[in-house]
């Protein structure tokens, strides 16, 4: 991946769809090339539907703001889920203030799983104009029942948006038989560089869209005042596009391909069903999310009664162990398991069982250093 | 400093603290109360005081935070509660992070550590300023004592600003 990005800039450096110099074409056509891996690497027949974006908070702000502002009417409903990343809800905040609109929630139950009779009852307002889900949470790893939730809308004739961030690098997605409207993923969790996404979304909803950002190459015609856009496309990629990272993100396709989306997959479920086990043993842990790992990706948070994830994370990184902590970019998830913070455990296909044994290791210190009881008496100041 | 590893701040004090926290709760409708968090990490810190004769004649803080924000929100109320006014004006960060041994502590952590001093100084302006205010026409004999300006105000402010 680091190769190829070098590779363009050492070699092919130019912009694409511009000049007619050998160069160019070089790299409108390396560009180009990446396009078609993405389509066929998430199982998308027309190559038109890929937007190349920043990452998946430009995808849904993209679609916010060229589809949202022009279809979300007031006192209409725009429903996401309670374990969301900010970038799937602060959006729709700002649709739903500036249309009048009203935002609500698909809430999680004890296990953290989407209770999907809310979206029944939400649905049956007749109100909802769009439903936006993860399809994997990035913080609970919990893999929602996209199937489930995109017929349910169908059925209602209410179109779908899916956040793909955390499912795409994780394992197999086939956008074609989800049946979604919208689908964003960013490169940077699957190998590839910062700065690069993707927006995928139907023509005919790329056709009801305005342009998002205007500029060179998203137009066809440009008089002193009014323009008409370029095809699709281009009509949504204006100015020089990331031509560099869209390179090393094909390099991290072909290597992701190469191994194969459905041992990655079941790597990771091996990887997750061991550190499950291992983790319940540790004393005073409470472990979020679906206990079955076939139901859920290789993200586990977990937090001890009386320790807080920042220093559960600050004293292993002692022992090499990259812990994260934090809100997780997810803070209405934290509201609703009442807490600060929760420490994340992620793997990928570069772990191993024994990295999973030094994680476990170095928490039964932490868990000893404060000499962890499980007291109730001494809950009420760290949570 | 022996080592200076991570874990070597993790001494017997802050555990206790972090356990045990002095002056941990609400206090029944304070003189002035005041909230801040810490985006990143998500710690979160309230601090109730009361004030009387220009004295903080109570002080309790609550909210949710990691074991050297726990200490530091305990210390802070330590040696601020039954103080004057002007004795906590002047309490700085080395007074907290002397107190609990973190004059080393990396930066990531720093805001950890300073969250509740950032609330205590914020807490005490917007007490300055009300009673700036109220002096102006009520006559409350503390307010007048108080000889608070709003230059010092704005400092307090800058303080609170420059803290991290």
């Amino acid at each position: 991946m680091i190769d190829a990005i070098g590779d363009y800039y050492r070699t092919y450096n130019a912009n694409t769809h511009r000049a007619v110099y050998a160069l160019a074409e070089e790299a409108t056509e390396a560009y180009e090339a990446v396009r078609d891996k993405v389509a066929k690497f998430v199982n998308v027949k027309d190559r038109q539907e890929i937007i190349f974006v920043r990452g998946t908070t430009e995808a849904i702000n993209l679609v916010a703001y060229a589809w949202g502002r022009g279809h979300v009417k007031p006192g209409d409903i725009i429903v996401t889920t309670e374990y969301e990343h900010h970038s799937n809800i602060v959006p729709w905040q700002l649709v739903a203030e500036e249309r009048g609109a009203v935002l609500e929630y698909v809430r999680i139950d004890d296990n953290g799983e989407l209770i999907l009779d809310d979206l029944d009852r939400l649905l049956g307002t007749g109100r909802v104009r769009l439903v936006a889900f993860s399809l994997m949470s990035n913080v609970l790893g919990t893999i929602t029942d996209a199937d489930a939730i995109i017929s349910k809308c169908k059925a209602a004739d209410v179109p779908t948006l899916v956040d793909g961030a955390q499912a795409v690098p994780h394992m197999p997605v086939d956008i074609a038989s989800l049946g979604c409207d919208f689908f964003a993923f960013s490169g940077h969790k699957m190998l590839g560089p910062t700065g690069i996404g993707i927006l995928w979304a139907s023509k005919r909803m790329l056709g009801e869209m305005v342009p998002f950002h205007g500029g060179g190459d998203m137009i066809r015609e440009v008089h002193k005042y009014e323009s008409t856009w370029n095809d699709l496309p281009y009509k949504f990629e204006a100015g020089t596009p990331n031509i560099a990272d869209v390179i090393g993100l094909g390099a991290a396709i072909d290597y992701l391909e190469r191994i194969g989306m459905k041992n990655v997959r079941s790597h990771e479920v091996l990887l997750t069903k061991y550190a499950l086990e291992k983790l319940s043993a540790v004393p005073d842990l409470k472990i979020y999310g679906p206990k079955d790992a076939s139901r859920r990706g290789g993200v586990i948070s977990f937090n001890f009664q009386s320790v807080h994830p920042h220093d559960v994370a600050y004293i292993i990184d002692e022992a090499g162990v990259a812990l994260r902590s934090g809100h997780h970019c997810a803070q209405v998830l934290m509201e609703k398991l009442d807490v600060a913070a929760t420490s994340r455990a992620s793997f990928y296909l570069y772990n191993t069982t024994s990295e999973i044994d030094a994680l476990v290791e170095s928490l039964d210190a932490v868990a000893q250093k404060f000499a962890v009881r499980g007291k109730k008496e001494e809950d009420g100041a760290v949570k | 400093m022996s080592s200076g590893g991570n874990a070597d701040i993790y001494h017997e004090m802050i555990v206790d603290y972090s356990r045990n926290p002095a002056n941990f709760g609400k206090i029944e409708d304070p003189d002035v109360t005041f909230h801040d968090s810490n985006p990143l990490c998500g710690d979160s810190i309230d601090i109730d005081m009361n004030i009387s004769d220009n004295t903080v004649s109570d002080i309790k803080f609550h909210g949710k935070g990691c074991a050297i924000c726990m200490a530091c929100s305990s210390v802070l109320t330590e040696i601020t509660k039954g103080k004057s006014l002007e004795d906590v004006r002047a309490v700085g960060k080395d007074d907290i992070l002397g107190e609990l041994g973190l004059e080393h502590l990396q930066a990531v952590r720093i805001k950890c550590a300073l969250l509740s001093l950032k609330v205590f100084k914020s807490a005490l302006y917007t007490y300055l300023g009300r009673h700036m205010q109220d002096s102006g026409s009520s006559a409350d004999p503390a307010a007048a004592d108080a000889a608070t300006s709003s230059e010092e105000i704005d400092r307090l402010k800058e303080e609170v600003a420059g803290l991290y």
